[in-house]
């Protein structure tokens, strides 16, 4: 790669990324469906293909054969825009986890922060889809929309701090390697702690059971995509796993040590990406298992429980990291 | 001609000064328990006024009773509460027995109780399936405990499949007693069923109450109270979850019920979780009443008037009554004025789900729309009743 | 109040009251102008706070009745009473400032026979469309009447 401008190797490394991604994330569609069948003692998706597989690629062709129905009082623009607006950030966020050493399209050395930042932006295209629907239900689900998520950035960025300052850097490569010893997670409390509010904050932030109340479907019967068909209804959905998987991603280099792992050094990779789908079955089985929770409960467990905690949790860990002398692990 | 009516009287709030929103909940709604159009008053998350629109599943039963005679109304009589379709047929059919004073043997009698309590545990397992499923999610854990209760409901379906032929609409009353009996094999499988139901009933409470969203999702919500319980003629679990200790099968025992130990739970919140309490007491208690008709059905003919042969077989005397019976969601009555011959010359179809859906422009303002998809489940009605 | 006393308080407060003999029900026929005055008596005095059901019976040429059903949940007296509107006649007292469940029992009345509730606030058709025209329950609506689109 180096007699390749930084240019054209960085086009390559994201154009591969973005292809192993979207592989990734059809099959993990794939994996959910089968998940949350095996838990409601059926089998899922079994006739298209050997045991199902075909089935995400039989489901994004449908997609895109399916009429795009535009809403007549929709706003257009707005409305073709959005789901683009949605999908940027969601995949955006891949750019900077490093997933193996030195194996990464940017890390940047505000690698969190970066992460953080880019994912909350997908509010903007969110509430484009629902107010340019010109659809009540649409409209009241963005509005819930943009309540969850801000009210739940916060406590999720306190919480993604905790690894942060016990490694001593933003940057997501260096993060990983300070926990070559030991694993984050594995912190005498303040490690556990930090783990369930990342993952309660995270599951919130993305919308998922028990948190789903912007696209409950018995209520707002798909909420902000009502209006939404074909394939900008599949980018949508799309970017929603991006999001998910990019935040199990996220949180197995913050806390679950990344590609440290037994074994040779090539299986890092390997076990980042074991660690990363753990994470997002364990978010699986709470969205399977649990009922969902109004609104108002939402925010006031995070403004009344989730943010205090956190904030305690982030000074906690800054005071624990000043008396061991320093940073690093 | 109709008289002056003021615009649309839609029950509201005080005024709070902010934005109103009018927005639509069905008839094509996902949680709308059928054909059910809820026109919220809201402002921001709160209702403020409800307007309910029923009829769009009207199908003017009363005035098919006045055309059937009664021979042939039964069959259809399981179309009201589609759900629980044999206490349906029981109302309209003691009904008639009432008025011509036709004696019901007694194996007839256990078996209807017999079928009747099946069809409660079968109906409050939709009940609670589909409650959890607004509650939770088409995509969601609403969905698990959805397809868990279905497979059991699926279990007894596959009982009265046995005995009737039929999964849904069974016509199995008719005028004199029940019209089939009980094949080879079918009380075996059916104390593995209920031993089955009950076992599973743990882990269902064990998945709800166990869990704090369920409590916060429920409890304070959508209460009752118990003046207004009485007042507007709600019954079955949401009176007994406002603290009316009245069940029809005790006030009133009908078809041999007071041969029959079983308890009546009652609870005094009024909001969701009592009602939900009430009908997980109901199930066990249902099983309670199964197992004992199971050891002691007594032998004898199962109808009086066995083989029917015209239509107009039966003709009732003049006069009027009034028969209720304890459903799953209420006290389902069926007044019958009889003039003499085939046909009834009226007949009211007092349905239990109607009255308990009059609750809802009392108990919704002042909720979230969230809590308006947990209270209609919690109210549990079925429109083939509400609209007949 | 148990229904011995109850009947004696009934012959006392309602001389012109006809109450059948017998019967599970306390059944009362009712001059018309007596019909909310009655409801009240039978909520506050009998006790009877349970309302089950309204509704109204066609007999033709001798004019519709109003029959409504009540019970007292404690000591289970059902009082079942009715009254007739005389011939040609649909007008008949509201009993919505009594119980609150005449509410849809009445608008439901209505639209099957047409009878019109003095002092329902809100008597729109509740069943069936709004712009339906006739009231179907009445002997003089044909069972099969043609009514385009939904027949």
């Amino acid at each position: 790669m180096t007699d390749l401008s930084p240019a054209v190797s960085a086009l390559l490394t994201g154009g591969a990324l973005l292809g192993a991604l979207l592989g990734l994330l059809a099959y993990v569609t794939l994996l959910e469906r089968k998940f949350a069948a095996r838990l409601q003692s059926r089998i899922g998706p079994y006739r298209v293909g050997p045991h199902g597989l075909l089935q995400p690629i039989a489901d994004g062709v449908k997609l895109l054969l399916k009429e795009d129905l535009v809403p007549a009082a929709a706003d257009r623009t707005v409305f073709n825009l959005a789901p683009v607006v949605f999908l940027v950030p969601c995949f955006l966020i891949y750019a900077t986890i490093p997933f193996a050493p030195g194996l990464g399209v940017a890390d940047v050395n505000i690698g969190v922060l970066f992460f953080l930042a880019v994912s909350s932006m997908e509010i903007v295209g969110l509430f484009m889809a629902g107010w340019s629907s010109n659809n009540k239900y649409a409209l009241l689900s963005a509005m819930r929309a943009v309540n969850q998520i801000i009210s739940y950035d916060l406590p999720f960025l306190m919480a993604a701090m905790v690894p942060v300052l016990l490694a001593g850097s933003l940057r997501l490569s260096e993060i990983a390697t300070a926990q070559q010893g030991l694993w984050f997670v594995f912190y005498p409390v303040i490690g556990q702690l930090g783990f369930v509010a990342y993952v309660v904050a995270s599951v919130a932030a993305e919308n998922r059971v028990p948190f789903d109340i912007l696209e409950a479907e018995s209520e707002l019967v798909a909420g902000f995509r009502v209006e939404y068909s074909g394939m900008k209804f599949a980018m949508i959905t799309l970017s929603e796993y991006a999001h998910v998987i990019g935040t199990s991603f996220l949180g197995a280099l913050l806390f679950l040590g990344a590609w440290s792992g037994p074994g040779p050094e090539w299986l890092g990779p390997g076990w980042f990406r074991l660690k990363a789908l753990m994470m997002f079955s364990l978010i699986t089985w709470v969205r399977w298992s649990f009922i969902r929770i109004r609104v108002d409960q939402i925010l006031r467990i995070s403004w009344k429980l989730l943010l205090p905690l956190t904030v305690l949790l982030v000074m906690a860990t800054a005071i624990i990291v000043v008396l061991r002398g320093g940073t690093g692990g | 001609m109709p008289p002056e009516t003021p615009a649309r009287a839609v029950r509201t709030l005080d005024y709070t000064g902010s934005e109103r929103l009018t927005m639509n909940m069905g008839p094509q709604h996902p949680s709308a328990h059928g054909v059910f159009r809820a026109i919220l008053e809201l402002e921001g998350e709160q209702v403020v006024g409800v307007d309910a629109v029923i009829g769009y599943l009207h199908r003017c039963h009363e005035k098919l009773a006045e055309h059937l005679t009664y021979v042939q109304y039964p069959s259809i009589a399981s179309k009201t509460d589609y759900v629980a379709a044999m206490t349906s047929e029981l109302a309209y059919v003691m009904a008639t027995e009432g008025l011509a004073k036709v004696e019901v043997p007694k194996r007839a009698q256990y078996l209807r109780v017999l079928v009747a309590e099946l069809q409660r545990v079968a109906s409050h397992c939709l009940w609670l399936g589909t409650w959890c499923m607004d509650m939770g999610g088409a995509l969601g854990g609403g969905a698990t405990v959805f397809l868990y209760c279905i497979r059991e409901r699926e279990l007894i379906l596959d009982l009265f499949e046995a005995l009737t032929g039929a999964r849904l609409l069974y016509g199995f009353h008719q005028i004199g007693g029940v019209r089939y009996d009980l094949p080879e094999g079918w009380a075996a499988q059916c104390r593995q069923t209920i031993d089955l139901i009950e076992q599973r009933l743990l882990e269902y409470e064990g998945l709800l109450e166990e869990n704090a969203f369920f409590h916060l999702r429920t409890k304070g919500v959508g209460v009752i109270t118990r003046e207004l319980a009485e007042d507007v003629g709600i019954g079955g679990p949401l009176l007994r979850g406002s603290g009316v200790a009245y069940d029809l099968r005790r006030a009133h025992p009908y078809s041999s019920y007071e041969d029959f130990q079983f308890d009546v739970p009652v609870e005094p919140a009024g909001d969701c979780f009592a009602r939900y309490q009430v009908r997980m007491v109901e199930f066990r208690q249902a099983i309670r009443i199964v197992r004992q008709i199971l050891d002691g059905l007594p032998e004898g003919p199962i109808s009086s008037r066995p083989g029917v042969k015209s239509v107009a077989q039966v003709r009732v005397p003049k006069g009027e009554i009034f028969t209720r019976v304890e459903g799953p969601r209420g006290e389902v009555g069926c007044y019958l004025i009889g003039d003499g011959g085939p046909k009834p010359y009226r007949m009211k179809w007092r349905g239990a789900s109607f009255s308990n859906l009059a609750v809802l422009p009392h108990i919704i303002p002042g909720h979230s729309v969230a809590d308006v998809v947990a209270i209609m489940g919690s109210v549990d009605p079925v429109f083939g009743e509400v609209d007949r | 109040m148990n229904e011995t006393d109850a009947r004696a308080r009934i012959a006392t407060d309602f001389p012109d009251a006809v109450v059948a003999a017998g019967g599970p029900a306390i059944t009362v026929t009712l001059p018309a102008p007596q019909w909310r005055a009655f409801a009240r008596f039978v909520k506050d005095t009998v006790g009877c706070r349970f309302f089950s059901f309204l509704s109204a019976v066609d007999w033709k040429d001798e004019g519709l009745e109003v029959i409504a059903y009540v019970e007292n949940t404690d000591e289970h007296v059902c009082v079942l009473f009715k009254t007739r509107l005389g011939a040609g006649q649909t007008a008949c007292e509201s009993l919505l400032p009594v119980y609150r469940g005449a509410d849809w029992m009445e608008r439901e009345c209505f639209d099957m026979f047409g009878v019109i509730f003095d002092g329902h606030p809100d008597l729109r058709r509740m069943l069936l469309p709004d712009d339906w025209v006739g009231h179907p329950l009445l002997k003089s609506y044909a069972v099969d009447t043609p009514y385009p689109p939904y027949r």
